[in-house]
C-alpha cells in the first residue's frame, strides 16, 4: 500500500519577511528553510500511521531545487521510504500541482496527503488543484482520516464552527490540519537512515505560470500601543468607541 | 463575459460570507464593465436577497445532496460557461478551500486564493492577498483571460447597492457523488471565528478552565465570539476549535482582546490582520504589547469583570 505526501519547504517562522527584484521576489539570503509545518507534523506523521498499521509504504514528493534536499532528507528520517524530488522551483500552486500530477501518474498511490496551507504564500490551494487534474475527491482541513475497509476511509474535516465527518472509496487527495497526528521527532536511527534510502530526482515538465507577483508590499507600522490603567476600564471602551471604531 | 459569484448557504442561508463574496463581485465587475451573477447550489429563501449586494441576475440549482466538491465544482464550471462568466469568485472558508483550485483547473485559468481586497486592472487583473501569515501583502496578476478569487473572511464590507431579485432556476444536470456525509455538527447560536467581527480571546494566564467565566461574560457583553490560544487548546481547557494562530484558524476582526496571552509569534500570525487588537496582561514585557493598539497592565481577574460593567454601562447608553 503506497501513499504518496507532497511536502514544501517554508522560511522558519521566525524568519524576517523582506523583498528582492523591485519588490516582485522573496528575498531568501541568510533564511533558514524548514518543512512546511502542515505536511511535516500532520500529514506525514499520519500516512506514516496508516501505513505501519497496514504494511504500507509513504514516498514524499517535492517540487523543489537541490537546496530542498535537506528538508527531504529530514522527511526520510522521520519515517518515509522514498524521495521523490521535481527539479524546478515552482512559482504558484498551480505549477507545483502540475509538476506533481505528471509523477503521481506513474505512481500507484491508494490516497495523496497534503498540509492545508503553506506558511509562506498561505494559497491553501495546491491539493485541490491537484486532485482535479487527477479527477479524484479533494478534502481540505481533515482531522482525522480512518481506514475503515480494504479501500474504504473515514474522514473529518474542519467547517466553520465545527466539523464534517464523510466517507469515501477509493483514491482520493486530503489536505491535514492540526489534530490529525502529534509530531513526530525524528531520531538518530531515522538520521542515519535517511542518508541511504532513495531520493529520486526528476526532471519537471513545460509548464506556463497562469499568475506572476506584481509586487511584495510590507504592512505600514503600527502607530504603537496606547497604554490605559487598569482601574480605567471606561477610557477604554470610549477609545474602542471614538476612536478605534469597533464598538 | 461576466463575473460568476459562487455563494454558499450553510442550512439554507446566506452567511456574511456570502454578501461579502456576491459585493466583492459586484464590484469587480464594475472595474471589468461587466454584469455579475449570483450562484445558488442548494434550497435557500435568501437568494432574492443577492440582488441587493450587486447581483444583477441570481442562478439557483435545485440540489438536494450534501456538498460534494466534484459535482459543485462541475456545476461551477458549467454554469460559467453558459454564462460566458470568464472570472469566478468564492468565499475562501472550508468550502471553499475543497472548490476554488479545482475550477481553476477547469476553467484552464490563473487562481488568487485568499484575497484580502478589490482587484485593480493593471497590465492584467490584479489581485492583492496576504502572505507570510500576515507579515507582508502579495498582490497577484492573473495571466490567464479567465480567473478565479477566493476571498478571506472580513476582507470586504458588503453594501446594499441593488434591489432583490427573483432568482432563475437552473436545470443543469448534476453528476453522481463519489463520497457521502454522514455527518455534520456545528456549534449553535455563535458566529464562527472566521467570520466573528468582535473576538475575545484568552490564554494560559487565566490559570485553568473554571475561570473561563469572565471571559465568557465579557463576550457575551460585546456579542463577540470566544476564542483561545494553542497551549489551551492543547490542554483541553477549551475546544481546539477556538484555537486561534498559525496551526489554528487565521482570523482577522475588528476587534481582538487578547487575555493572559503572551504573544508568541506563532500566535501573532493568526490575530496580527485584526483591526484593533487589546492586550490585557500582568506582565509588561509580554511580546503583545508590541502589536496590540491598546494595553492593560494589570490582573486580568479584576481587569476583564471591570471592563464588562464598563462594556454594559455603555451598551445601556447607545
Amino acid at each position: 500500500m503506497d501513499i504518496l505526501v507532497c511536502i514544501s519547504k517554508t522560511p522558519d517562522t521566525t524568519s524576517r519577511v523582506s523583498f528582492k527584484s523591485g519588490d516582485t521576489e522573496y528575498n531568501s539570503d541568510g533564511i533558514s528553510f524548514i518543512l512546511n509545518p502542515y505536511d511535516e507534523w500532520y500529514a506525514l506523521v499520519r500516512a506514516l500511521e496508516i501505513a505501519e498499521t497496514h504494511q504500507g509504504k509513504v514516498t514524499v514528493v517535492h517540487a523543489g531545487d537541490q537546496s530542498s534536499d535537506i528538508v527531504i532528507r529530514k522527511a526520510l528520517a522521520i519515517g518515509a521510504e522514498e524521495a521523490i524530488r521535481i527539479d524546478i522551483n515552482p512559482k504558484d500552486p498551480f505549477e507545483t500541482a502540475f509538476q506533481i500530477a505528471s509523477q503521481v501518474r506513474s505512481g500507484n498511490y491508494r490516497f495523496i496527503l497534503t498540509g492545508k496551507e503553506t506558511i509562506d504564500y498561505n494559497g491553501a490551494v495546491m491539493g485541490s488543484i491537484l486532485a482535479e487534474m487527477l479527477d479524484a475527491p479533494f478534502i481540505a482541513n481533515i482531522t482525522r482520516l480512518d481506514m475503515t475497509g480494504p479501500d474504504a476511509y473515514e474522514i473529518t474535516r474542519e467547517i466553520e464552527g465545527g466539523e464534517e465527518v464523510c466517507v469515501l472509496n477509493g483514491f482520493f487527495v486530503a489536505s491535514a490540519a492540526k489534530g490529525l497526528a502529534e509530531q513526530r521527532i525524528p531520531n538518530m536511527k531515522g538520521i542515519m537512515m535517511s542518508k541511504s534510502k532513495p531520493l529520486q530526482v526528476v526532471p519537471a515538465v513545460p509548464f506556463n505560470n497562469v499568475v506572476s507577483v506584481e509586487k511584495f508590499t510590507l504592512p505600514e507600522a503600527k502607530k504603537g500601543v496606547t497604554m490605559i490603567s487598569p482601574e480605567n476600564m471606561e477610557e477604554l471602551v470610549r477609545l474602542l468607541h471614538e476612536e478605534a471604531k469597533v464598538i | 463575459m461576466s463575473i460568476l459569484v459562487y455563494i454558499e448557504t450553510p442550512g439554507g442561508k446566506i452567511k456574511k460570507s456570502g454578501f461579502e463574496a456576491m459585493y466583492y463581485g459586484a464590484k469587480t465587475a464594475e472595474l471589468l464593465k461587466t454584469t455579475c451573477i449570483g450562484l445558488i447550489i442548494g434550497e435557500s429563501d435568501d437568494a432574492p436577497q443577492l440582488g441587493k449586494y450587486g447581483a444583477g441576475s441570481v442562478i439557483q440549482v435545485p440540489y438536494k445532496g450534501d456538498f460534494d466538491a466534484q459535482i459543485f465544482t462541475d456545476i461551477i464550471y458549467k454554469t460559467a460557461s453558459v454564462k460566458n462568466c470568464h472570472v469566478v469568485v468564492l468565499s475562501h472558508t472550508a468550502d471553499g478551500k475543497c472548490l476554488s483550485g479545482r475550477i481553476s483547473v477547469k476553467m484552464e485559468c490563473g487562481i488568487v486564493s485568499a484575497a484580502c481586497g478589490l482587484p485593480e486592472m493593471k497590465s492584467h487583473l490584479c489581485v492583492p492577498k496576504m502572505v507570510f501569515s500576515g507579515k507582508a501583502k502579495a498582490w497577484y496578476n492573473i495571466l490567464t483571460e479567465k480567473g478565479v478569487i477566493s476571498i478571506s473572511g472580513n476582507s470586504i464590507q458588503p453594501q446594499i447597492i441593488g434591489q432583490d431579485v427573483t432568482p432563475e432556476i437552473s436545470n443543469i444536470e448534476i453528476p453522481a457523488s463519489k463520497i457521502k456525509v454522514v455527518s455534520r455538527k456545528t456549534v449553535d447560536g455563535i458566529v464562527p471565528l472566521p467570520e466573528a467581527e468582535l473576538v475575545v480571546s484568552a490564554g494560559r494566564g487565566m490559570k485553568g478552565p473554571e475561570n473561563w467565566g469572565i471571559v465568557e461574560d465579557l463576550a457575551q457583553s460585546l456579542g463577540a465570539t470566544t476564542a483561545c490560544s494553542r497551549p489551551v487548546a492543547d490542554t483541553g481547557w477549551r475546544p481546539h476549535h477556538e484555537h486561534v494562530g498559525q496551526t489554528g484558524v487565521a482570523i482577522k476582526p475588528n476587534l481582538y482582546i487578547a487575555i493572559g496571552i503572551s504573544g508568541a509569534i506563532q500566535h501573532l500570525a493568526g490575530v496580527n490582520n485584526s483591526k484593533t487588537i487589546v492586550v490585557i496582561n500582568k506582565d509588561p514585557e509580554a511580546p503583545f504589547f508590541k502589536a496590540a493598539d491598546y494595553g492593560i497592565v494589570g490582573d486580568l481577574f479584576e481587569v476583564v469583570p471591570r471592563l464588562t460593567t464598563a462594556i454594559q454601562k455603555f451598551k445601556q447608553g447607545h
